[in-house]
């Protein structure tokens, strides 16, 4: 069978391509990308057609920072909804974090997770193993073992490597066997028992604050120790004006360092967390109006290479219950790529590199598959409504939790099929297939 | 008349001046009532009251309970060691529970900020924030305001020093707003240690040094310190406190001639303040304690018997 999407207009981040373009799909693989009208369909062949115009079509999304708490927490997601959540909102892969139960620190859990990605069979699930043992910041793990298992990057995500040695030696071991470590930054002692951004709100609120420096003080020292090492660090979830800044300066060094941000850091600032909205809490914390400027300004001249989206499922569990007793983090597999097309309408990036930062940064980033849409490569791609308006409700989300701040609000633009390997994991219904 | 349109009391921010106006003029009436030979009214018989205290406390618990006592409503008080929470149950179990009891009022005392906010929206009866977390205090505000303007005649024009660790201080919070609100003039004064990030948003000036914040002040507002707050050492200890921020004798010159001394208690002797000063002729802190219970009768009378209006919160 051959899929032939028509009339779409193709945005390749890595060839720069941005037109309408026919895509014809074979046995998973792109067979060709051509000018519309230019096609001519073998008659012995089923042929699907896709009718694509006035659509985006763009590598599949790739979201290199999610939690899917399979092993362990599956009354908040398995690696199964999380995939579906993932198509929804137009990815086709996701690198999953190792704090699960047990933490992914052993290649039993690896291929565990590797088995089950495997069964659900809906995007593609690259795990990201832990640094340390039970990421205790005590002893490394396993790193080689980790990636033959299949890990594609290494991280204490959640419970971060607060010893600096430990830090220095795991850069560069994993430097060895070519595995990005990413480094989610905080002091813990900085940010102690804050639950939410140090500022006029949580002064006004009384709820403890972690200031921006705590995610700081580990930024730099990440630099430093990629910069002591000549290896690469990734640093996860940038949410301050002070961690662009650090981060600017140390690419301009030329120290092999990159960055993602989430979407809430450049859509929400810490006034949402007002009502003391459990759905606001987050680590790093909503920070104030003048990092959220500082981020889009990262984003805009390639400070910050990538857009993640911390995808944390939460059940009511945690987070319906008093601020300062519930759980960190939000879901943000299903409203990433809207609030990303809104920074497109704002101006603040193109819309090339928005995609760039959601698709070919990340691959390059892992060294994973996919981000770009070339002949012969796989078929991992997605197929984008720019104009969709709607708004987000509580019963829309294909993740099995629903602890989102961006409930109820207004968006624009929205993954209509997502497809993995030209097979279809998601579609919502709007797009004229037919047989 | 003014009608109290208020089902919950949450926080000072709520409150207009108008609010705040009739408490403080509904406790003025009140306040006889406790000084009679039976200090007892009918006004909220039947009613019934519960006293949720996550959190120890003697002072506002008991005066609640009093306040409740002298309108003639049933109370019930539960304490953290005798709730369900102690058996793992969720804060907003245990109020659905309370719920199904019907109770006209509940009276939370919780150590997580926002914890009243959370119960007044799965509970149909009205909710008081008796003190949550280092956010409010709103009924320690009220009276304290009651106490300055039965000692001062006033409240608009003066200047009122808050001296401690107004960083995890829902007195200070509470007392803040409200003395801004009836347009008073507040300075924090204390380590910085202890003031909270951009405080200034709150309307308020900072001068760390007692000594300088002390000058030309109509009231003293004290709190109580801790060694260990949240986890944080914010001090190195009492002794060296009680020296360089404590109140004293010397410290107290520079105010006004007139200068009341107040404290939410409970007081550590010879840290916050000298017990010379606590028991001298500046200080209302007892008179504190007698005005909280008038206020307190004055909030449930508002909120559960009189005043309501249409527009309910």
């Amino acid at each position: 069978m051959i899929t032939w999407i028509k009339e779409g207009e193709l945005v390749d981040p890595r060839s720069e391509t941005k037109k309408k373009l026919d895509i014809v799909i074979k046995k998973g693989k792109i067979e060709s990308i051509i000018p519309p009208g230019k096609y001519n369909p073998p008659h012995d062949t089923e042929i699907k057609t896709i009718d694509a115009s006035g659509m985006i079509i763009t590598p599949g999304l790739i979201d290199m920072h999610v939690h899917f708490r399979e092993p362990g927490e599956e009354y908040k997601e398995t690696i199964a909804t999380g995939s579906h959540a993932a198509a929804a909102g137009g990815f086709t892969a996701v690198a999953c974090m190792p704090n699960t139960r047990p933490i992914n620190d052993s290649r039993s859990v690896t291929e565990f997770i590797v088995e089950r990605a495997r069964k659900a069979n809906i995007v593609r699930v690259y795990p990201v193993a832990a640094i340390s043992i039970g990421s205790r910041s005590e002893v490394l793990t396993e790193f080689g073992d980790l990636k033959k298992a299949g890990a594609v990057a290494i991280s204490d995500d959640g419970r971060p490597v607060t010893n600096s040695e430990l830090m220095r030696r795991a850069i560069e071991y994993a430097g060895f066997f070519n595995l990005p470590v990413i480094s989610h930054c905080q002091d813990l002692d900085l940010s102690n028992k804050g639950v939410m951004h140090e500022g006029t709100v949580s002064t006004k609120l009384g709820l403890s604050g972690i200031p921006a420096a705590s995610e700081e003080i580990m930024v730099v020292r990440e630099i430093l120790l990629a910069k002591l090492t000549g290896y690469p660090v990734h640093i996860a979830h940038v949410s301050t004006e002070g961690s662009v800044e650090f981060i600017r300066q140390a690419k301009e060094q030329g120290i092999p360092v990159t960055a993602e941000t989430a979407p809430h850091y450049f859509s929400l600032d810490h006034t949402a967390v007002i009502g003391f909205n459990t759905n606001a809490k987050m680590y790093p914390p909503l920070r104030e109006p003048k990092d959220v400027e500082a981020i889009k300004r990262g984003l805009s001249d390639g400070v910050i290479d990538v857009i993640a989206t911390d995808h944390a499922p939460h059940s009511e569990l945690e987070k319906d219950i008093e601020f300062d007793k519930a759980a960190f983090g939000i879901i943000g597999l299903e409203t990433a790529l809207p609030l990303t097309l809104a920074l497109v309408r704002e101006g603040v990036m193109d819309l090339t590199s928005a995609i760039a930062k959601l698709s070919y940064n990340p691959a390059s980033i892992l060294s994973i598959k996919g981000g770009t849409l070339e002949e012969g490569k796989e078929a991992d791609l997605t197929i984008i409504d720019p104009n969709n308006e709607y708004v987000m409700n509580k019963e829309s989300f294909q993740s099995k939790s629903r602890n989102s701040p961006f409930i109820g609000l207004k968006m624009k633009g929205k993954a209509m099929l997502t497809m993995v390997g030209g097979r279809i994991v998601w579609d919502a219904d709007q797009c004229n297939s037919e047989s | 008349m003014y009608k109290f349109n208020h089902k919950n009391l949450l926080g000072m921010d709520q409150l207009s001046v108008s609010d705040i106006n009739l408490i403080l003029d509904t406790a003025d009436s009140l306040m006889e009532i406790s000084s009679r030979d039976i200090k007892k009214v009918p006004t909220l018989r039947g009613k019934s009251i519960v006293n949720f205290f996550y959190e120890p406390s003697t002072r506002t618990k008991a005066s609640f309970e009093m306040a409740a006592k002298r309108l003639s409503a049933d109370t019930l008080s539960l304490s953290a060691t005798d709730s369900s929470m102690v058996k793992g149950e969720t804060l907003i179990d245990t109020a659905r529970n309370l719920q199904a009891m019907n109770p006209d009022i509940i009276i939370l005392r919780h150590s997580s900020s926002g914890a009243p906010h959370l119960l007044a929206r799965y509970v149909d009866s009205g909710v008081i924030n008796a003190g949550d977390g280092i956010h409010e205090h709103p009924t320690q505000a009220l009276l304290d305001l009651f106490t300055i303007k039965k000692k001062k005649g006033r409240i608009k024009g003066l200047r009122a020093v808050i001296i401690g660790d107004i960083a995890h201080s829902r007195v200070a919070r509470s007392n803040i707003i409200g003395l801004r609100k009836m347009g008073a003039e507040v300075t924090i004064s204390g380590p910085p240690t202890m003031m909270p990030v951009d405080v200034e948003s709150l309307g308020v000036k900072v001068i760390l040094d007692p000594v300088k914040a002390v000058k030309n002040k109509d009231v003293i507002m004290l709190l109580r310190i801790q060694l260990e707050r949240q986890d944080k050492v914010l001090f190195p200890s009492m002794r060296e406190y009680a020296i360089f921020f404590g109140l004293n004798t010397q410290l107290i010159k520079g105010a006004k001639k007139d200068v009341i001394i107040m404290h939410p208690g409970p007081i550590n002797r010879g840290v916050e303040i000298t017990g010379d000063l606590a028991d001298g002729p500046f200080s209302v802190i007892l008179d504190q304690v007698s005005n909280g219970v008038a206020i307190r009768m004055a909030l449930l009378y508002l909120l559960i018997g009189g005043g309501k209006g249409d527009n309910l919160d």
